[in-house]
C-alpha cells in the first residue's frame, strides 16, 4: 500500500517537475495581441478575409499581412475592436454588405423543361441540359448556396428559391463563389432596390419563359427620376441594372415594372445597417479547424 | 528474426488495433474524412505511441515489477502517455514549428487514445523484450495508420456518394468500419 501510493506520487512528483521545467525551457513567445485578436473574432472561421479561420486571421494582422477591415461578418464594430487592440486609427468603414439573390423565377412563375430528380446540387443538376429551368439564367432551386453558407443565412423557400436572411447573412461572400450560375451579389445593406433577374434574352423569349424575367422594355429607365436604371449590355444580351451610386430607394421602377423583376425589400432596422446583429454569431459550424476533421 | 517477421504481420493486419482489437475508434471514425488529416493523426500517433511503448516497458520492468505493484500498470501507463504526450508537444513546438503545425492539432487528442494504452498493456502481457516491443509498437502504428488511410480514402468517395438522408455522416461511416473489420478479418488465417 504504501509502496503504491510513494511510487506513484513520486511519479506524478516528477513528471509535474519535468514538465514545469520544459515549459519555461521550451516557451515560445507569443504575441499576446493575437490572443486578444482571437478572443473578440466572429469565430465562423468562413474565409472571407482570405486566411484559413480566424486563428490565421489574427496572427497575419498582428504580422501586418492583411488589412483589418478583411474581417466581413465581424464588420465595422470588430474593425473599432480591432484598432482599439492592435493600437491604430480606425478609419471609415464600408456599409454592411449582404447577399441579394438575382432570380425570383421560383416554381410558380417560370416553366420547367423536366422534373429533376438527382444528387442536391446546382452543379450537377446544370449538367442536364443546363439544368431543368426553361431559362438558363435562373437559379435551379438544389440549394448549394445554402448548404455552404456557414451563418444559416440561406434558406430554402417554399417555393423552391432559396431565401436570404439578411439579418443573419454577414456578406462572407461564400454564396456568391459557390452559385455555378452568378446568381448571388454583394450589396450594401441600405440599397433596398434591385433587379432580380440577370436574363439577357431578347424580351419575348424571356417572358415566354418566366412570367417575372426582365424583358427590357426600359419602361424602369424612362420613370427613373434619377437616371439610375439602365438597361445594360451584359454577355450576349442585355438586362435591367441599378447604378447604386445614384439611387434613392425611391422604388418607382419597382412600382413600374410590368414583370416585377425590379423589387424593392423592406429595410432593415437601424441597428442592423450599423453592425451585425446578435444571431449572426453561429457558434460551432463544425468547420473542423478547432480539431480535425 | 522469424519471430520478429511474425509479429509485424499479426501487429499489422491480423490483429489490427482498429479493425480487429477495435481501440482508437475516436480518432478512427472522427479524424478519417480527409485523406491528409488521416495520413497526419496517423504519424502522430505512430510517434507517441513507438515513445509510449518504450517507456512504459521501462517502468514496468524497472519500476513496477521490482516493487510488486503490477496492478498500478493502468494509472501509472496512463500517467506517463499523458505526461509524454505534453512533453513532445512543447518540444516540437520549440524546435520544429512545421511539424508542430502538421501534428500539433492531433497530439492533444492522443492523450486519451486507448490505441496507445491498449499497445502498451499488450507488450508488457505478452513479455516482450525492449527490441520486440520497439518492432511491436511500430507495427500498430503502422495498422492504425492503414485503416485510417483506408477509411478515409473510401470516406472521401464517399462524398460524390449519393446517400439515404438517414444514413449520411456517422451511420454510414459506422457501416462501413464494420464491413472494414470483417474484410480484415480475413487475414486472420495468413499466420
Amino acid at each position: 500500500m504504501l509502496v503504491a501510493v510513494v511510487t506513484l506520487s513520486s511519479m506524478g512528483a516528477i513528471f509535474g517537475i519535468v514538465l514545469g521545467i520544459a515549459a519555461k525551457k521550451f516557451a515560445v513567445e507569443v504575441d499576446p495581441r493575437v490572443e486578444d485578436l482571437l478572443k473578440i473574432m466572429p469565430g465562423a472561421n468562413c474565409g472571407a478575409c482570405g486566411q484559413p479561420g480566424c486563428a490565421a486571421f489574427a496572427e497575419a494582422i498582428v504580422a501586418g499581412t492583411v488589412t483589418p477591415d478583411s474581417c466581413s461578418p465581424g464588420g465595422a464594430s470588430l474593425y473599432e475592436k480591432i484598432a482599439a487592440i492592435m493600437g491604430t486609427e480606425a478609419s471609415a468603414y464600408e456599409e454592411r454588405q449582404v447577399a441579394q439573390l438575382l432570380c425570383q423565377g421560383d416554381n410558380t412563375h417560370t416553366r420547367m423543361l423536366y422534373r429533376y430528380e438527382g444528387v442536391t446540387d446546382c452543379h450537377a443538376s446544370l449538367t442536364n441540359f443546363k439544368g431543368p429551368k426553361a431559362c438558363n439564367f435562373g437559379c435551379v432551386m438544389q440549394g448549394s448556396c445554402s448548404q455552404v453558407c456557414p451563418f444559416g443565412a440561406i434558406q430554402m423557400g417554399a417555393n423552391g428559391l432559396p431565401v436570404v436572411d439578411y439579418y443573419r447573412c454577414t456578406g462572407c461572400n461564400k454564396c456568391v463563389v459557390e452559385c455555378p450560375l452568378q446568381l448571388y451579389k454583394l450589396v450594401g445593406v441600405s440599397h433596398l432596390v434591385n433587379v432580380r433577374c440577370v436574363n439577357t434574352e431578347k424580351g419575348k423569349g424571356a417572358k415566354a419563359n418566366c412570367s417575372t424575367a426582365c424583358i427590357k422594355c426600359k419602361i424602369c429607365e424612362k420613370n427613373c427620376p434619377e437616371d439610375a436604371v439602365h438597361v445594360v449590355v451584359q454577355g450576349e444580351g442585355t438586362v435591367a441594372l441599378i447604378d447604386y451610386e445614384k439611387c434613392t430607394n425611391c422604388g418607382i421602377c419597382a412600382a413600374k415594372c410590368p414583370t416585377k423583376s425590379i423589387d424593392k425589400i423592406m429595410p432593415l432596422s437601424e441597428e442592423v445597417i450599423l453592425e451585425v446583429g446578435e444571431t449572426p454569431t453561429p457558434g460551432c459550424t463544425h468547420c473542423g479547424v478547432c480539431a480535425p476533421q | 528474426m522469424q519471430e520478429y517477421f511474425i509479429i509485424i504481420i499479426s501487429a499489422v493486419l491480423i490483429n489490427n488495433i482498429v479493425l480487429s482489437q477495435f481501440l482508437g475508434i475516436c480518432p478512427f471514425l472522427g479524424v478519417s474524412k480527409k485523406l491528409s488529416a488521416s495520413l497526419g493523426m496517423g504519424g502522430a500517433v505512430s510517434f507517441v505511441l513507438v515513445l509510449a511503448g518504450a517507456l512504459t516497458w521501462a517502468v514496468q520492468v524497472y519500476l513496477l515489477n521490482p516493487f510488486k505493484i503490477g496492478y498500478l500498470q493502468t494509472i501509472a501507463f496512463i500517467l506517463i502517455i499523458a505526461a509524454l504526450v505534453q512533453f513532445v508537444e512543447m518540444v516540437m513546438k520549440k524546435y520544429s514549428p512545421p511539424l508542430y503545425k502538421a501534428l500539433g492539432i492531433y497530439l492533444p487528442l492522443i492523450t486519451t487514445n486507448c490505441a496507445v494504452l491498449g499497445v502498451a498493456i499488450i507488450n508488457i502481457q505478452k513479455e516482450y523484450t525492449f527490441g520486440k516491443v520497439m518492432v511491436h509498437s511500430l507495427s500498430h502504428a503502422a495498422g492504425f495508420t492503414l485503416a485510417l488511410v483506408l477509411m478515409s480514402g473510401i470516406r472521401e468517395r464517399m462524398e460524390d456518394a449519393d446517400i439515404p438522408e438517414s444514413m449520411q455522416g456517422t451511420p454510414i461511416a459506422l457501416v462501413i468500419a464494420a464491413l472494414m473489420s470483417i474484410a480484415f478479418l480475413g487475414f486472420s488465417g495468413l499466420i
